[in-house]
């Protein structure tokens, strides 16, 4: 039996028997656990470069709830180079003005004007299942187009045993339990990974004593698109702080700060939560609760994301407290890390080793989350009667004086991490704008014609910039593409000149993959391209 | 820059009066609030973060 958690927003993956379920156990190149949007924007960028891959989840489609419901530009980029970015932004939210309360007291307001000559916003609200359909949507266009995607539902993984080169699993489904086996398994199975713990593998941190209250309410309100937060709420048994924040479908999301000692079953009773939200909307107001649930969390990693042939990617390998949107996005950015590493290695052009850099590079992006989203949450959830009145000091000064306002921390949203000091790592001798320096993900530009990034789609490829580039094909089998731009002609914005050049008059970047700049020179010979790309796929010297 | 812990306080005594002035009339939780707001406006006025790190360790001395 497999047993049904959660309910279903959509059947996107309805179980249906395969032939292996009747035959000693198949050999697959990849398999992924858990199909989410970490598991499927991985399967989708695999699939995409030609590697077999298959997917198994234990449910027949996507899990109700909203949950994340902030997805960063980085993750829009990411999710536009896989084919369903635009689907997103379509539906999503986008939102530039936040309000900040303190009680009663409005303290201060922002704007996040959109950044000019970026083809994605800052950010957008769209609820997580909404995410991952689309991903799911663009994995059937892939498959129409012959990419070797497969996604198998209701089908659970019940044990698993590591052979070194391989893994078994043993997997359950409506017509019984069968067996296969995997060159390389990737754990997207969420944060309490169940095979992380088959593995008996440790997950440690920091666990933070308190209950948030999430509810989910569709109205047609006046209510601007704006992000409310209040520290220390004025309604009526609202917490500590309160959230409320537009998603699409006239659906509001309202975060309540509860503390830790609660009775849970008593607090998401329906009554209960509809007096908070009376309290909080205004008598009278006119909603329905379209799904409520509550949290705590923890902030905590696993010391390495790759064991042997298991890959731990999202959730399952890292989690942060949700301000901030550093849980979905972070994962997203595994994914884009990880995807053409293991191509590379699958196909043989790039050793092994090159996926202990996944590990590395997205264990420092976790860090930097974990950092993050901790110091938000001590300034959320002061930990001691000092920090109380430090907390409110700064939250009475930002009312009058701009320089207290960017003390206030209700979160700061997902910006992708630097890949700084990082073995993948090339030469960096252009004089260049800090923004774009090697480890950084490539920043978008507008072209006369399209978008920078639309350029780079997913293989190592050469920007040259008012000079010339070597034209090589490949390095030792890696494919390189080549992009060739000149100011005059194809910058009339001058953000390229801003964002690449800077002071400088030309130069010539080597682009990962994923978009990270691997190496970048005022001009390059071929022996530096070559021993850069080298470099980065785990072959420098 | 380094932290100046010569003395630079022009006029100390009518300082120190003042100081103690602006709390006089303060229950002790509105003494700490105003004693927090003076340090986040004072660090703010400083800015510079090594100076700022050498005057959290020189807070920090008791016996010094």
């Amino acid at each position: 039996m497999v047993d049904v958690r959660y309910d279903i927003a959509f059947k996107l993956y309805p179980y249906k028997k395969v032939p292996a379920q009747d035959r000693p156990a198949e050999r697959h190149p990849v398999v992924i656990v858990g199909g989410g949007p970490i598991g499927m924007a991985t399967a989708l960028d695999l699939g995409r470069k030609g590697t077999s891959v298959l997917v198994l989840d234990d449910h027949e489609g996507v899990g109700q709830g909203s949950r994340a419901i902030c997805f960063a530009k980085r993750t829009l980029e990411i999710a536009d180079r896989l084919g369903a970015g635009h689907a997103m932004l379509d539906k999503g939210v986008v939102w530039n003005v936040g309000k900040v309360f303190h009680g009663e007291k409005r303290v201060f307001e922002f704007n996040l004007q959109p950044q000019a000559g970026h083809q994605f916003p800052a950010f957008i609200n769209l609820q997580q299942p909404y995410f991952e359909k689309f991903l799911v949507d663009e994995i059937r266009v892939a498959q129409a187009e012959g990419a070797p995607i497969e996604i198998r539902g209701q089908n659970l993984v019940t044990a698993m045993s590591d052979h070194g080169d391989h893994v078994a699993l043993d997997i359950d489904t409506p017509d019984g339990a069968y067996q296969l086996e995997a060159d390389w398994l990737i754990a997207c199975d969420g944060a309490r990974s169940p095979l992380r713990d088959m593995m008996g593998l440790s997950f440690d941190g920091r666990v933070f004593e308190d209950n948030f209250l999430i509810a989910d309410v569709k109205m047609k309100a006046a209510f601007p698109t704006e992000r409310w937060f209040w520290f220390e709420p004025p309604f009526k048994n609202s917490g500590q702080s309160a959230l409320l924040h537009k998603q699409p479908d006239d659906v509001w999301r309202i975060d309540f700060q509860l503390g830790w000692d609660i009775d849970r079953k008593a607090e998401l009773d329906p009554e209960k939560i509809r007096s908070r939200v009376d309290a909080m909307l205004g008598e009278g107001a006119e909603y329905e609760l379209e799904w409520t649930s509550i949290y705590t969390f923890q902030c905590r990693r696993m010391q390495k994301f790759r064991h042997g042939s298991v890959l731990f990617a999202g959730d399952s390998a890292h989690q942060v407290s949700p301000f901030g949107a550093r849980g979905a996005n972070s994962g997203v950015q595994d994914a884009d890390n990880l995807a053409w590493k293991l191509d590379l290695v699958i196909k043989g052009l790039a050793p092994e080793s090159l996926l202990d850099s996944y590990s590395e590079e997205r264990a420092h992006g976790a860090d930097e989350n974990i950092l993050n989203s901790t110091r938000a949450t001590d300034f959320l959830t002061p930990k001691s009667e000092t920090s109380q009145i430090f907390r409110n000091a700064v939250l009475d000064l930002a009312g009058e004086h701009a320089f207290a306002r960017p003390l206030v921390n209700s979160g700061r949203l997902s910006v992708p991490c630097v890949y700084d000091d990082m073995p993948l790592n090339g030469t960096d001798s252009l004089d260049g704008p800090e923004i774009t320096r090697v480890g950084a993900s490539c920043v978008d530009a507008p072209l006369d014609q399209g978008f920078l990034l639309n350029h780079l789609s997913g293989q190592f490829t050469v920007i040259a910039i008012n000079t010339q580039a070597p034209d090589l094909q490949d390095v030792d089998g890696v494919a390189l593409s080549l992009v060739s731009l000149d100011t005059k002609q194809h910058d009339p914005s001058g953000a390229l000149q801003q964002r690449y050049l800077g002071e400088e008059t030309q130069a010539v970047y080597l682009i990962r993959p994923d978009q990270h700049v691997a190496a970048r020179w005022p001009s390059a010979e071929e022996a530096d391209v070559r021993a850069a790309v080298l470099k980065a796929i785990g072959r420098g010297a | 820059m380094n932290l100046n812990l010569e003395a630079n306080i022009v006029d100390p005594d009518g300082f120190y009066d003042e100081l103690l002035e602006a709390h006089q009339h303060l229950d002790k939780a509105e003494s700490d609030a105003f004693n927090a707001r003076l340090i986040l406006v004072l660090c703010n006025h400083i800015g510079d973060r090594e100076v700022l790190a050498e005057a959290l360790a020189a807070a920090a001395q008791r016996d010094a």
